[in-house]
């Protein structure tokens, strides 16, 4: 009974509308058209072409990038709040700090790159006033590294939240026992603090990468519409009213994203964190 | 879209006796011809699809018949913008978007439909390919075209792709795109911030474009005479004097012409100085005095029609190729 209400809010909005998905990628459509049969053609399409390859690869590839760099800031920043500031009070002030980008809306995060990038825009004319640089800098916006420039600024918070918290739940005997045994820093945060914060950092891997594996906005507005990721290509899709095709994508990009879910989940046990 | 809207039968044909400004709509949409002598351009022309073959018909009539598809509202001829304080010398073919120079500061609009036919204006006159009808491009024709623009893409050639009307204006305001497929509004609008922008005739001519007003099949009584009195008071003249100073233009001309002043539509139809300020219908000031409209007059720009954005008989293989062409 308890588990009732939890049970009917996962049918009703996660069970159903997955399962419509599902059915729908096996309809087939003309240009103006959806027809409910039962054909292979979306998946096979999707399959077969060379552009779900090299866009899978590219997703990846900012799924990779990104993942990394959250990892190491957000790492970064959990170890300096959990292990560096001494009392609870600053803890929670400073981490409430990192959670103020929060405050405004995602796109806003992200397109208030677009005039600070730019070609004339306020990094590159300061590089030029200050004579560092004569030709404005073009990679720095509508390329992949706004993008995962994009992407590191707005998940990197998924990162450090769960991490910190792993790191808190640390006993800190152990760390004063490894420090009376010999141990330096380094080892105190190779052998005690990274093998006590991994649960935190597969939850933050796990944010992180489902979010990149299924964005299509921030990869369109950063990259000037010349890069494709998973999402983008599904939103093409729907906007050519290719519902059936945009749902194959769809369940092929949720087996995807789950493997990679399944794998972290078997590296690191992150029970203990729940 | 009518082409492939129409035959699925969700549309009511409209009977055109009921239109009462029907016979003043401009003849590019009944004859396909603006003036008695002109050529119909290439694509789907709007007269193609504007008619079907009786009253509970799905099927288009090649000739002008009672019944219509969609009442026709707005429509204009489109090019290339251009920001000519950084180009800094005219621009007067299409062959320019791929110009080495503009390497990395041009765009071209990220609508397949549309983004193919200037693509294509781009590919015929830079030599590259010889279209039969660039409405109707074949499969080969499809793969040279993109490869063209994917040779481009790999080179460097576009600084950003754009599918909405304010990413374009940004653009081209903020400097990163000099040249680039344009809407005219648009222009109008980097131009209201003071930046200049200058919507280009090119020697090839223009893309154009058209939509109109459609009723769904199920309309019937009260409701569909509602429909009519709309698409009537839509054609009578307070909305095309809305849409020419937008810079669009109105199906219906002289019922527009009744809402403009005399400076108004000499500056927007008549390719005119103006001989005051020019306001949008928003209240923003455009233009002052003396200056002129891009591209000219009515017929000077919707004259120079060579193609009209067209719906292929390859749409879904050409959609699989500019997909290719964004990932590429």
């Amino acid at each position: 009974m308890q588990v009732a209400p939890l049970t009917l809010v996962f049918v009703g909005f996660l069970f159903f509308p997955l399962l419509a998905i599902v059915v729908v990628s096996f309809w087939d459509y003309t240009a103006y058209t959806t027809v409910p049969t039962f054909v292979l053609t979306n998946y096979r399409d999707v399959l077969s072409s060379s552009v779900t390859y090299t866009t899978y690869v590219n997703t990846f590839k900012y799924a990779g990038f990104t993942w990394f760099f959250t990892l190491t800031i957000g790492f970064t920043v959990a170890y300096f709040l959990a292990f560096h500031v001494r009392t609870f009070i600053w803890q929670l002030v400073l981490f409430l700090i990192c959670t103020v980008p929060f405050l405004t809306s995602n796109i806003i995060r992200m397109i208030s790159w677009v005039p600070f990038l730019g070609r004339h825009g306020i990094f590159n004319s300061t590089l030029q006033a200050m004579g560092l640089i004569s030709e404005p800098l073009e990679f720095l916006l509508f390329s992949d590294f706004a993008v995962v420039l994009a992407f590191v600024h707005l998940y990197t918070l998924f990162m450090a939240i769960p991490i910190f918290n792993s790191m808190m739940r640390i006993d800190r005997s152990l760390l004063a026992a490894a420090a009376d045994c010999g141990a330096s820093d380094g080892q105190v945060l190779r052998d005690v603090i990274i093998p006590l914060s991994k649960p935190g950092m597969a939850i933050g891997s796990i944010f992180v990468v489902t979010l990149v594996m299924g964005d299509f906005i921030t990869v369109r507005l950063m990259s000037g519409g010349q890069s494709a990721s998973v999402g983008l290509m599904m939103m093409n899709q729907i906007a050519l009213l290719q519902y059936p095709a945009a749902a194959a994508n769809a369940v092929i990009l949720l087996i995807v994203t789950l493997l990679i879910v399944m794998a972290m989940v078997r590296i690191v046990d992150i029970r203990k964190e729940l | 879209m009518a082409k492939k809207v129409v035959p699925t039968g969700v549309l009511l044909p409209l009977d055109t006796q009921r239109i009462k400004l029907f016979d003043k709509i401009v003849p590019v949409f009944i004859t396909g011809k603006l003036t008695p002598e002109a050529k119909v351009a290439q694509g789907t022309a709007p007269h193609t699809v504007e008619f079907v073959t009786g009253a509970d018909s799905a099927q288009l009539a090649a000739e002008p018949t009672r019944w219509a598809t969609l009442i026709p509202t707005i429509y204009n001829a489109d090019t290339l913008g251009i920001r000519p304080d950084l180009v800094k010398r005219p621009i007067d073919t299409w062959a320019e978007l791929l110009n080495a120079e503009f390497k990395g500061k041009a765009s071209i609009l990220n609508i397949p439909s549309i983004g193919i036919m200037d693509a294509a204006m781009v590919c015929e006159s830079v030599g590259a390919i010889t279209y039969t009808d660039k409405g109707k491009m074949t499969k080969d024709e499809l793969d040279e075209t993109m490869k063209v623009l994917t040779d481009a893409k790999k080179a460097g050639q576009f600084r950003a792709f754009w599918k909405t009307f304010d990413e374009s204006v940004n653009l081209m305001a903020s400097g990163e795109v000099i040249i680039q497929s344009m809407w005219s509004p648009a222009v109008t609008a980097v131009r209201a911030k003071g930046i200049p922008c200058y919507y280009t005739p090119l020697k090839e001519g223009y893309r154009a474009w058209a939509g109109g007003l459609g009723v769904a099949k199920h309309l019937t009584g009260l409701e569909l005479d509602a429909a009519y009195e709309y698409i009537n008071w839509y054609l009578s003249g307070w909305v095309g004097a809305f849409l020419n100073r937008q810079g669009y233009y109105s199906a219906v001309l002289d019922t527009a012409k009744q809402h403009m002043t005399e400076d108004e539509w000499g500056y927007w139809m008549e390719g005119r100085p103006a001989k005051g300020d020019i306001v949008d219908p928003f209240g923003t000031n455009i233009e002052s005095a003396g200056a002129v409209r891009d591209g000219g007059s009515f017929y000077e720009r919707m004259g120079r029609v060579t193609c009209w954005n067209s719906v292929m008989d390859e749409n879904r293989y050409m959609i699989r190729k500019w997909n290719e062409f964004v990932a590429a």
